[in-house]
């Protein structure tokens, strides 16, 4: 579905990115690494909100590198920030309509929100403002991505800022998604709970890809890599 | 009465109606009232001096509405307005105001409306005001809305203005009196585009012990558009104050603001919060994520900012 050739992308004479190929199909795909790896830059590239500077991205083989944010959208690519944006007089009942397209009923949406642990009538007339905690944020957040319902959905950490909402129910969201819909996820996160239930892991470094391959592969030479010293970071963010 | 189909659309602008109103209303047209009525509560006197009505309304009224629009039609027409409310103790009120121009023609058109509150202790009234102007002409469409407002002891007044499009210049004028245990909020809205300027000024007097007051300006400028915000508040006993006006620029818009906070009473307690800044690039970021286009993206964050 996805293909990345070549994709480089540097910033202030710092090479971010360096000349990364790589493919996405239908599967469920967790990007992990250490920081300043590269993730969150190669999946903004991914949604056209960053440009590379050197390779091409092709949907279904056609080149669209030169599409912009909104195309991208419409082809069928979600992507969910690690910060959520806030809105002065917007409310989650407005930007959920947006993500869910004209033809949504109203019931869809509380459905939605209740998938990420949010009673619909409690949230759905607040403004997406500070008066939301960073973890109401975020779950709104994921829950737009869920009501695009697209064939290639991105969450850059969605557990980063979910403080009392147990990561059993977001893996569960997760899992929950893959059944629904047809489609390839990719998610940033340190987390091994979300790991576990990856079908393939991308272990990024340096701006390079280490390995990526099936879970069962990489994420034994993830925990062996973070025990021999290399990986500390890795480790430590997995929480061991 | 009988109204054309420019003056119908200008009712719908400025006051939602596309009937006249249950309640007690007076229309006025092109300078004239055209249409009156009254309730048992509710009286609207027309002025003997000089153009305006008096609105009279009972003490211990409620849940009644009053609506008040004014539209103009013929272009180069200057209209000039004195309205006083009377509004009873203990009364609980809704009052529609709302001027609405369309000028297809070469000479300016110009709606001055003075509008007087006098709110009775405990009374409590919201006060609703919308601008609206239309038409292709040469002729600039003009609005001066003065706002005086005197609030008894224990009264209550929420006053929401908006003027979201077609209005040349303006220069907006509120001035309150605030009386002990009083509480007024504002909430003003402007948009200006093309080369549309509007001004406006408030000067609030908290007078009263336990008196408070929360003024909100919001406004988008565009274009080569311009506005100015000027708000003194005077806090002349132990009350509070709290007044904000948040600005998106855009284009060759400017925007200026200006705050100033007296107090002559130790236990006064005022704030002023004022912003100017763009839209911020991240919320045009994720609305096209979303499947938004920029334009559409804009919209989005404008419509929400003005609600």
């Amino acid at each position: 579905m996805l293909t990345l050739k070549n994709i480089s992308y540097e910033a202030e004479d710092n090479e971010i990115l360096k000349g990364v190929d790589l493919e996405f199909g239908d599967e469920f795909t967790v990007i992990t690494g250490p920081n300043g790896s590269g993730k969150s830059t190669l999946t903004k590239i991914i949604a056209g909100i960053i440009k590379p500077t050197e390779g091409r991205i092709l949907w279904d083989g056609e080149d669209i590198t030169d599409l912009s944010i909104t195309e991208r959208a419409k082809l069928g690519i979600s992507y969910a920030f690690q910060q959520p944006v806030q809105f002065k007089g917007l409310r989650v009942r407005d930007l959920m309509m947006l993500a869910a397209g004209k033809d949504a009923k109203f019931n869809d949406i509380c459905d939605i929100l209740s998938e990420v642990g949010l009673c619909a009538r409690d949230y759905i007339d607040r403004d997406l403002d500070g008066s939301l905690s960073g973890g109401e944020m975020k779950r709104i957040e994921i829950a737009m991505v869920l009501a695009r319902k697209t064939r290639f959905s991105i969450f850059d950490e969605p557990e980063a800022g979910i403080d009392l909402w147990s990561f059993q129910n977001l893996t569960y969201v997760f899992e929950k998604m893959r059944k629904l819909i047809n489609g390839g996820i990719l998610i940033i996160s340190h987390q091994e709970r979300i790991l576990n239930i990856a079908d393939k892991i991308l272990y990024l470094k340096d701006g390079e890809t280490v390995c990526f391959d099936k879970r069962d592969k990489v994420l034994p030479l993830l925990l062996d890599n973070s025990a021999n010293g290399p990986c500390s970071i890795l480790k430590e963010k997995m929480g061991e | 009465m009988i109204l054309d189909s420019i003056q119908k659309n200008l009712l719908h602008e400025v006051a939602e109606l596309d009937a006249l109103p249950a309640g007690a209303y007076n229309l006025r047209s092109n300078g004239k009232g055209v249409a009156r009525q009254t309730t048992a509560n509710i009286d609207i006197v027309p002025k003997d001096d000089k153009p305006g009505i008096d609105i009279i309304i009972k003490p211990g009224t409620k849940k009644e509405s009053v609506h008040i629009p004014v539209i103009i039609s013929e272009s180069g027409l200057k209209d000039l307005v004195y309205n006083d409310f009377y509004i009873g103790e203990d009364s609980d009120v809704t009052i529609i105001a709302g001027c609405g121009i369309s000028n297809c023609g070469g000479g300016d058109s110009v709606h001055d409306g003075i509008h007087t509150f006098h709110v009775g202790k405990n009374a409590k009234i919201r006060y609703v005001e919308k601008h609206y102007g239309e038409g292709e002409g040469r002729g600039k469409r003009l609005m001066n809305p003065t706002t005086i407002i005197y609030l008894e002891e224990g009264s209550y007044m929420k006053m929401e203005t908006t003027q979201i499009a077609g209005i040349d210049d303006t220069l907006r004028e509120t001035k309150a009196e605030i009386a002990a245990d009083a509480y007024l909020e504002i909430k003003e809205k402007i948009l200006t585009t093309g080369n549309q300027q509007a001004r406006s000024n408030f000067v609030t007097n908290l007078n009263g012990d336990g008196c408070s007051c929360n003024i909100v300006n919001r406004a988008v400028a565009k274009e080569n558009s311009y506005q100015f915000f000027d708000s003194t508040m005077n806090g002349n006993a132990d009350c509070s104050g709290h007044s904000e006006c948040d600005s998106i620029i855009m284009d060759h818009a400017k925007v200026a603001a200006s705050p100033n906070l007296t107090a002559t009473c130790e236990d006064a307690s005022l704030i002023h919060e004022a912003a100017i800044g763009k839209i911020a690039g991240e919320q045009l970021i994720k609305l096209m994520t979303l499947g938004l286009t920029e334009e559409e993206a804009e919209e989005q964050v404008i419509a929400g900012f003005l609600r």
